[in-house]
């Protein structure tokens, strides 16, 4: 192959040089439309009294939150509420892809199983659960907690594990000593309780990520060559080694970019749980937006975050991809 | 986020930017022939549509009034049921020309969103809810309780700021929805829910298997007038508004009624109420507006008391007493400027 020569590459007719205008001219218009939107909307708010601006992130808040993962005080400022708010979504968000992953992968290899039941069961619960909307599961999960469990004062108990409209309650190291839940008037008193919001939303998520995550592990399996297993067997190894040792790692590949995607979606798809009452970011920008007024700044925070922790996840994907890729030789 | 804030935010960022556009609202109504009201989806006593499409209430009563003073005919009102959440987008993006929908008159309100409130149509205080059998007799007694409140109104701050004083350290579910926060408290996940105590009385009026099951309790544990706002930057409409309000407060002050109105316009030589009626100054031009304006918003709704009457009063199912809502010289907090 003929090498174009340097000054040849670089003439104002070539197409280098061609690429290099369009990508710049590209660059500016949209630099310039987003500088005419932002101007733009500034400029409209301003002619209509409409307040603007992120200063009041340093204002106190002024709310409480339900729950919360580090101390917050209402007096706390809103950019502490919405901290928690982050916090609260990457909590359902973090232990909804732990959960959805491990379920996920045992139905995919449940749908191999030489057992008819099981394989029927895991296929049954696939179609079942990634066929219903999820807002549906969410609000039907929360109608379980709500409405079948028993008041406060009742709850059904497993030992010191209780369950009831309060949600579910553990005990709990407090104050250097194990703290064991039990009724108060109005809520569980002592150790620790996951609430019904948290509890609806975390199901909701798990039970519809972990049926699309069954099916990628599913065919992910189904992707490896028959004659690997076949090797792996005629060696001799167990059926476990088998799997751990000669599948997995080859449908990983195949697994990992769509799982990818549906950690992203459990993240993004916790937003729906301000539909009952979960605070997480989405639920903190609403209250925010309604005290403040401040309906483009709440909405470009959400945005932003969902933003960050999406690029993150898939960063973080992508880097644990290459790692498990097997070299091809 | 909802659709009316992201189509604010899509028209705030293409629209030219102009000044304030004084006289525009008054212009665009004649123009259309309706003035666009922005009320509440369903609020018995405050704002509700049958199944025919018919809107009472007395903040449709309000809009009513309005459009009979403005185009001389109650039903020229395009009603747009707005929820908490979309109403002061509504408003800013020029969907609604009035929003008359149980909405608290606060500084953060009035100063930062554009907008201007015209008066006080309900003087009412945010309560609490709570089922008959918990056996709860003042708020003071829920220590620790968890409260169903809904997003997008003044009622969470509330709520904090009344825990929090009373050391009560009451825990917040917070819902988008108001179904959803009533529909959590009636499945027992609440030990409380609150809002206004108006639309208390509401809730357990229309939500309730059996309204005797759940009480409001005694406690008003803050202020909320609720009155109608306009946007900012048309001082005309702004004028307009409020005064249909205080005339409505005024023609019960001087008993002018639905039914006397016309008599009283043809006959009465009280100057305060030939005033009010139009035949002696004319009022109405000042404002921009036809010299029986006053004449026709009574004619359409009745004044103000008989609005309360008939909409929220002791003989509806709400049964709220008067009480902060009656004439200032009758012990109320009801007081117009005079029409003069
Ligand atoms: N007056 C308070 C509360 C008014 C309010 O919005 N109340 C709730 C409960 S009655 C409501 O209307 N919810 C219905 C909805 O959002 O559609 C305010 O202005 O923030």
């Amino acid at each position: 192959m003929r090498r174009p020569s340097a000054r040849k590459r670089w003439s104002w007719r070539s197409q280098a040089f061609r690429g290099l205008l369009w990508q710049v001219v590209a660059v500016l218009l949209v630099g310039f439309a987003v500088w005419f939107l932002a101007h733009n909307t500034l400029e409209n708010m301003r002619a209509r009294g409409i307040q603007s601006g992120f200063d009041f992130l340093k204002g106190p808040a002024g709310f409480d939150i339900g729950e919360s993962l580090i101390p917050y005080d209402a007096l706390d400022p809103y950019w502490k509420a919405f901290l928690v708010g982050i916090l609260n979504t990457l909590r359902v968000a973090i232990i909804g892809i732990g959960v959805a992953t491990l379920f996920g992968t045992l139905l995919g290899i449940g749908r191999f199983s030489a057992n008819a039941i099981v394989r029927g069961l895991c296929y049954a619960y696939t179609e079942t659960f990634r066929n219903v909307p999820i807002l549906l599961q969410l609000l039907f999960w929360y109608l379980v907690f709500t409405e079948v469990l028993p008041p406060v004062a009742e709850p059904v108990s497993v030992g010191p594990f209780l369950l009831s409209k309060a949600g579910f309650s553990f005990p709990w190291w407090v104050e250097g000593r194990w703290s064991v839940p039990a009724p108060g008037a109005f809520s569980m008193e002592g150790g620790a309780s996951a609430t019904p919001e948290f509890m609806a939303v975390l199901m909701g998520l798990v039970f519809y990520t972990s049926a699309f995550i069954g099916e990628i592990v599913r065919a992910g399996i189904a992707a490896v060559p028959k004659g690997q297993v076949e090797a792996a067997s005629a060696l001799g190894l167990p059926r476990g080694l088998q799997v751990r040792k000669v599948i997995l790692p080859q449908a990983l590949r195949v697994i990992i970019p769509p799982l990818t995607s549906q950690y992203l979606n459990i993240t993004k798809n916790s937003s729906l749980a301000v539909a009952i009452g979960y605070p997480d970011v989405v639920s903190i920008a609403n209250t925010s937006l309604n005290n403040t007024g401040r309906a483009v700044e709440c909405i470009s925070i959400i945005m932003l975050v969902y933003l960050v922790t999406s690029l993150s996840t898939a960063l973080f994907m992508n880097w644990y991809n290459k790692r498990v890729a097997i070299q091809e030789r | 986020m909802n659709k009316t804030t992201v189509s604010l935010a899509i028209a705030l960022a293409l629209a030219v930017p102009f000044g304030a556009h004084a006289g525009k609202t008054l212009d665009s109504i004649k123009q259309k022939g309706q003035v666009a009201c922005g009320v509440h989806t369903g609020l018995s006593g405050f704002s509700q549509a049958d199944s025919q499409g018919n809107w009472d209430g007395i903040d449709v009563d309000y809009c009513k009034a309005l459009a009979a003073a403005v185009l001389g005919d109650a039903s020229k009102v395009k009603y747009v049921p707005l929820t908490a959440a979309q109403r002061f987008t509504a408003l800013q993006s020029g969907e609604i020309d009035i929003l008359s929908r149980n909405t608290t008159w606060t500084l953060t309100r009035d100063a930062s969103l554009g907008l201007n409130f015209i008066g006080t149509v309900y003087y009412d205080g945010q309560g609490f809810l709570v089922p008959a059998k918990s056996k709860v007799k003042s708020a003071k007694a829920m220590k620790g309780a968890t409260v169903c409140v809904q997003s997008g109104t003044t009622t969470e701050k509330n709520l904090t700021d009344y825990s929090r004083a009373n050391k009560l350290d009451m825990k917040p579910v917070v819902f988008e929805k108001i179904e959803a926060a009533t529909g959590a408290y009636f499945s027992g996940r609440c030990a409380a829910f609150t809002t206004d105590a108006s639309g208390l009385a509401s809730v357990r009026n229309k939500e309730a298997k059996n309204p005797a099951d759940h009480v409001i309790l005694p406690e008003l544990i803050s202020k909320e007038p609720l009155g109608p706002a306009v946007r900012r930057g048309d001082d005309e409409w702004f004028a307009i508004a409020k005064w249909v309000l205080f005339g409505l407060i005024e023609a019960e002050e001087y008993d002018i009624t639905q039914a006397n109105v016309e008599k009283l316009a043809a006959e009465s030589t009280d100057p305060v109420v030939m005033r009010i009626t139009g035949k002696s100054e004319d009022t109405g031009k000042l404002l921009g507006l036809d010299k029986d304006w006053m004449v026709k918003a009574v004619k359409a709704v009745g004044n103000y008391g008989e609005m309360f009457e008939r909409n929220v009063g002791p003989k509806t199912p709400l049964n709220l007493p008067r009480g902060l809502n009656n004439q200032w010289n009758k012990g109320g907090l009801q007081y117009a400027p005079p029409i003069r």
